[in-house]
């Protein structure tokens, strides 16, 4: 079943992604697809697994708190599309 | 002598022997580039100037003489996902069409720091979400066996490229079948490593707990040579395993006698093409006749992997882009406030697949959705690595087919997604248990390539490179190149 319009309008919000009306019609139909080809996956009985968020064993992996060299910040500014050294420049985000 | 066509360890030999020089090497490959890209479109960007210069040094190096790295002086091509300091790397999306890297990611600065000749970075599907290159937001890379047809994705570049002979090895990337179903599509060998074994720094992340770089090449050797060059720990990524890293050319054994074959039979069920069934079981009997031991085996779980992926791979992309905001770096759309600019910058730079993924990953993940989708195929992606590890208890390698059918037409599925998906039903399992595959050609269905999948247990990259290179010793397959002009 496709989704609703209210749920197209969350998830474009959730996503920050700013959907046309058409965009928007045309992949609720799309997603109920694919969302309803997924119910397949309820006829497995999962009630006693673990979840696998990751394969490797390893765990919370740290290295030693100890200053190394890193870019500088012309390097970090060099992609910014709006730089003033030494700062990035973005729009206010409170009122 | 047709340069482009060599592979690795004939054009390392060669260099070494002074009977070409790289910038021969590098010239015949930029030369042939310039006659067949037209028609293939394999590159995003090239780089003759830091190609030739990058031969000339190699070309000081082996005058010298003494120990040499092996990929000194051969000519490489990079999919367009690893970054690349100084080189533009758009990862086929209009976000980050003017993207200038600072740094090179790990396995991109292994192969410099050997002396590999970097001829340009490829196209594949945007972000490497997709198994055609028809996401990219630039053009759709066309298969040198057909140029009608799809090369497969999202490595498709970088498959096409080596097919072509515009490079002599390539690196892609693989978190659902990106290098083995091009590779197969393709008609060339193809590599996923196993999760952790190949550093992911400065891989621009898709998956993070499926994403995994390896080659693309014209045999099962050069998989092992560029295995070496790039694997082992790397202390910028978490994730990269601290294991030794075995020489793999060690493993390349005429010989699979006494080895365990697993036959999984989900993989030969519905939906495959029946020309595609019949050179894997070709391929099959070809290695029991070698005097492999060969069994049937189960994976219950195979028929649900597709979903449990549709699920795992979105909600980690649309954490993953996330960072694709307009502040930082790439594309930014000017808008009033905020808010209006991500929305904006978002909607312009990224193309319809990467949209309905990152959307579909924020349903999954969403308040009510969560335990009914994520929760739940993480459950399934236990049973499929528990599954796969019971079958690696009675098995050495698993074969099967990589793609369940040659290369399609350009087109043809690009309006409907779920069959687009459908392309890697059989890879996907290797990546959701973080297996090591690789996919080599065993014959032609309908005058295209199939690719046999070979799979192996974690860490187990010797014993399928040791089926590839023995099956490659008995058959001409992988030897095969497209008619193009």
């Amino acid at each position: 079943m496709a989704l609703s319009r209210l749920e197209m309008d969350h998830l474009a919000l959730l996503a920050r992604i700013g959907l046309s009306d058409d965009e928007k019609d045309r992949m609720a139909n799309q997603l109920g697809d694919i969302l309803q080809h997924m119910e397949r996956l309820n006829q497995l009985d999962t009630e006693h697994i673990p979840p696998t968020a990751q394969i490797i064993e390893a765990a919370n992996v740290l290295r030693d708190d100890e200053p190394r060299p890193g870019l500088t910040h012309d390097q970090a500014l060099a992609n910014a599309p709006r730089a003033e050294e030494p700062f990035v420049r973005v729009l206010p985000i409170l009122e | 002598m047709n340069l482009p066509g060599l592979t690795v360890h004939d054009a390392a030999r060669l260099l070494r022997e002074r009977q070409i020089s790289s910038v021969e090497l590098t010239t015949a490959v930029l030369e042939r580039i310039e006659q067949v890209e037209p028609r293939v479109k394999a590159y995003v960007t090239r780089t003759p100037e830091l190609a030739l210069e990058q031969a000339r040094s190699a070309d000081g190096a082996l005058a010298k003489g003494g120990e040499l790295p092996v990929l000194l002086g051969i000519p490489v091509a990079l999919k367009d996902v690893l970054v690349t300091e100084g080189v533009r790397t758009t990862c086929s999306s209009k976000i980050l069409e003017n993207y200038v890297p600072v740094y090179d990611g790990t396995a991109v600065s292994r192969l410099r720091g050997q002396g590999a000749v970097f001829v340009g970075k490829t196209n594949c599907d945007e972000f490497a979400m997709g198994s055609s290159t028809e996401n990219s937001g630039f053009f759709t890379t066309h298969n040198p066996w057909d140029l009608e047809t799809v090369p497969g994705g999202s490595s498709g570049g970088s498959a096409a490229a080596v097919a072509a002979g515009e490079c002599l090895f390539a690196l892609g990337t693989d978190t659902g079948g990106s290098i083995r179903q091009p590779a197969s599509l393709c008609g060339v060998s193809g590599m996923k490593p196993t999760y952790g074994r190949v550093s992911r720094f400065g891989l621009v992340a898709f998956a993070s707990s499926l994403d995994q770089i390896g080659p693309f090449t014209k045999d099962a050797e050069d998989c092992a040579i560029v295995l070496n060059a790039i694997a082992g720990h790397d202390a910028n990524d978490s994730t990269s395993i601290n294991r030794a890293v075995p020489d793999f050319r060690q493993a390349l054994r005429d010989d699979v006698k006494g080895l365990r074959v697993g036959i999984p039979k989900e993989y030969f069920s519905v939906g495959i093409e029946a020309g595609v069934e019949q050179r894997v079981r070709d391929a099959v009997k070809l290695l029991e006749g070698l005097g492999a031991a060969v069994g049937e085996c189960s994976l219950p779980s195979t028929d649900y992997a597709l979903d449990t992926y549709y699920i795992i791979a979105p909600a980690e992309a649309s954490a993953n882009l996330a960072r694709f905001d307009g502040i930082r770096y790439g594309l930014s759309v000017q808008a009033p406030d905020i808010w209006s600019q991500y929305n904006a910058t978002r909607d312009a730079g990224f193309g319809a697949e990467v949209k309905r993924r990152i959307i579909l990953g924020a349903y999954v993940l969403s308040a009510g959705y969560y335990d009914a989708y994520y929760l739940k195929a993480q459950k399934v992606r236990t049973l499929i690595k528990q599954e796969f590890d019971s079958a690696f208890e009675r098995f050495d390698v698993l074969l099967a087919p990589t793609s369940p059918t040659v290369a399609f037409k350009i087109g043809e599925k690009v309006n409907d997604p779920l069959a687009m998906y459908l392309n890697d039903v059989l890879t996907i399992p290797v990546n959701m248990a973080g297996l090591p595959g690789i996919s080599i050609p065993c014959g032609l269905s309908n005058g295209l390539p199939v690719g046999l999948q070979i799979i192996g247990a974690a860490f187990g990259e010797e014993a399928i490179l040791r089926v590839a290179h023995c099956y490659q010793q008995h058959t001409d397959f992988h030897t095969a190149r497209p008619a193009l002009g």
